[in-house]
């Protein structure tokens, strides 16, 4: 018997929602799995910030980066188009182009800087985001929920820093070996620097902090005036990624030279 | 009245066939590219959006000329364009088909698209612009769709087409405006950092969609059997003319403030996008053939005698179409990445899974506008 047509519409719209409804179901479902209470032994701040005195990096020393990476199992590709980065070493120059010029003392214009999320007070990447997969969290950290992002990478074209990576391809083979206690992700979405949120739980330094051999790296609570951040901050300038752009950057370096 | 679109001579079977092959080649490397990630195109880190989403961002254009035609006649009362409007909307319904599955395709997981509604985000331009374009798709849909019915009966369309019709001219606007602020509103992409953005969209979309329509009714005044009249396709000529013109004329205002202010992360981009940066000219080299191909439509529109002239005309349109598919299609979108925020000048060029993905969607939005225009001829011979 053929079909009528309101029967093909009938069929048709049974067929499509079929199609949406596993992704809601397994939506639905992560909702219930959020992670509980955290621990007292927890390290928290009303508002998180780092300080790097860069005076203190050694020129192209990899220890801050090898520790991300290992930590949270990012993956290494030999092609540099696919290559993620939590962590990266750029120049000074290329780092703060305005800072730039001729006269720049040899000790900075050679100098490599670690560059990674700013954490931003009014960060684009949050605003851009489509799915609220990247958000701020009221300490200050701005996560990302790797379950949630689509892949659309509208935040890496609102990233003035170019903090932020896309897994253009599968990222577990690339990962020379798996830490157990991180998630691996998937291909198809963004990640950047998450400031250790998952050793923070666990009362411990985050792993560039911790590994850093020059103690050039502090983490603490800018909304504490006593804390050792912002002693640092008290005691001359600190220099901001872009901070004319409003994103209001929370990374500061310092140049104690 | 869908199955007009299934029936036809042997030429329209061949056409059928032949742009059905591409999408099917097309989705053969889909598979490949779901199989593997976006990793299979040309994309980095650094140039983290390129062909698929600058064909969107072109198609959008010329989506929104459709309100060309429906300004004119339904505001304007201009009686010659009575018998194409519906082609534009038709053109409309295709354009924006193809900018959906161009922002789909592009997705690195495209399984979980259906988050953009479970966490609808109206701060993020691009939930918006989901909703004017679903929303456009609607409303030329229904519209085109109920002025033929109504047509093939021979009655006055219903009453209720009317403000849907008048709903759809801010509409159009809307679509190219919201894709504009997609870009337009990013701290430190300098590129796009200017108001001038939408507007500029809109001008060049005002030629480019305008042109297609031209050419596609010349085609079916060859084959088709359909004349849109004299007047309607020296009417479309103007538009394409002042809206060409406009364009060059808003290029230039970004040039000048580009170039005069001397603020590198503006200026900058301006250089790779014309002459290139650190060897990497693969954009300036299509930028060129533009440049080229935009004075050599806006010479031949400009004249009255060649704009006049079918033949010419039909160069002229192909021109625009081409140049306007590159400064959109591939310039605009690249450049804005090139250099990047800590100053690398990175290569971009579309591989060919990438380009045969690309041109399968092209080709079923061809399918698309061959079926309805197909339909659309079916109709208007009986009468």
């Amino acid at each position: 018997m053929p079909l009528n047509r309101r029967e093909i519409l009938k069929i048709a719209g049974c067929l499509g929602l079929g199609l949406a409804c596993p992704p809601m179901i397994y939506e639905l479902a992560a909702k219930t799995k959020r992670p509980g209470d955290v621990p007292a032994s927890a390290l928290t701040a009303g508002s998180w910030g780092m300080a790097i005195d860069i005076a203190k990096c050694r020129n192209r020393c990899p220890d801050c980066i090898t520790a991300c990476h290992e930590e949270h199992n990012v993956p290494s590709f030999l092609d540099s188009r696919h290559q993620i980065r939590w962590i990266g070493s750029e120049p000074f120059g290329a780092v703060f182009p305005g800072q730039d010029h001729r006269m720049l003392p040899e000790s900075l214009k050679s100098l490599s800087v670690p560059v990674f999320c700013n954490h931003c007070d009014n960060p684009p990447c949050v605003r851009v985001c489509p799915t609220g997969a990247t958000f701020k969290r009221p300490d200050g950290i701005t996560m990302m929920d790797y379950h949630r992002c689509i892949g659309c990478r509208f935040c890496m074209a609102g990233c003035p820093y170019g903090s932020r990576s896309m897994n253009w391809r599968e990222p577990g083979p690339a990962v020379k070996k798996i830490n157990p206690n991180y998630p691996l992700r998937a291909a198809g979405v963004v990640e950047k620097c998450n400031f250790c949120e998952e050793r923070l739980a666990q009362g411990k330094l985050p792993a560039c902090v911790a590994a850093c051999p020059q103690k050039a790296m502090t983490v603490g609570d800018l909304a504490d005036e006593r804390s050792e951040i912002r002693r640092l901050l008290s005691g001359g300038l600190a220099l901001r990624r872009r901070g004319e752009l409003g994103t209001g950057p929370q990374v500061y370096y310092l140049w104690r030279g | 009245m869908l199955e007009k679109a299934l029936r036809g001579n042997r030429e329209y079977a061949a056409l059928a066939a032949a742009l059905l092959f591409i999408v099917a080649l097309g989705f053969h490397y889909y598979l490949k590219q779901l199989e593997y990630g976006l990793g299979l195109t040309g994309l980095s880190q650094d140039v983290s959006w390129g062909l698929y989403i600058a064909q969107f961002t072109f198609l959008v254009g010329v989506a929104a000329s459709a309100v060309m035609l429906v300004l004119p006649y339904y505001l304007h009362d201009f009686k010659a364009f009575g018998k194409i409007t519906v082609l534009g909307e038709f053109l409309a319904v295709a354009s924006v088909i193809m900018c959906i599955l161009f922002i789909f395709v592009d997705l690195g997981q495209p399984r979980r698209v259906m988050n953009l509604l479970l966490y609808p985000s109206p701060s993020s331009i691009l939930f918006w612009d989901m909703v004017v374009l679903n929303g456009y798709l609607a409303i030329n849909l229904v519209t085109g769709w109920a002025v033929l019915t109504a047509d093939r009966k021979g009655a006055p369309p219903p009453p209720w087409v009317k403000p849907l019709i008048y709903l759809s001219i801010p509409w159009a606007i809307s679509i190219h405006t919201v894709t504009a602020f997609i870009y337009a509103g990013l701290p430190g992409r300098g590129f796009w950092l200017t108001a001038i953005m939408a507007p500029r969209f809109l001008a060049s979309a005002f030629a480019s969609g305008p042109a297609l329509l031209i050419l596609l009714c010349l085609i079916l005044k060859r084959f088709g059997a359909f004349d849109a009249g004299e007047k309607a396709i020296s009417a479309l000529a103007k538009i394409v003319t002042y809206a060409l013109a406009t364009t060059i004329f808003f290029v230039l205002a970004e040039l000048f403030t580009a170039f005069y202010s001397r603020m590198p992360e503006h200026m900058h981009h301006f250089e790779y996008l014309f002459v290139g940066l650190e060897g990497q000219t693969l954009v300036a080299g299509a930028m060129a053939i533009a440049t080229v191909l935009t004075f050599l439509a806006l010479g031949l529109l400009i004249s009255p005698k060649t704009r006049k002239n079918e033949f010419t005309l039909a160069i002229a349109c192909g021109a625009t179409f081409i140049a306007l598919w590159i400064e959109k299609g591939l310039g605009l979108v690249v450049t804005g990445f090139v250099p990047s925020p800590l100053g690398k000048v990175a290569a971009y060029g579309p591989t060919w899974p990438e380009i045969a993905i690309t041109l399968g969607i092209w080709a079923l939005g061809f399918l698309v506008i061959a079926g309805l225009y197909k339909i659309f001829l079916a109709v208007r011979s009986q009468e």
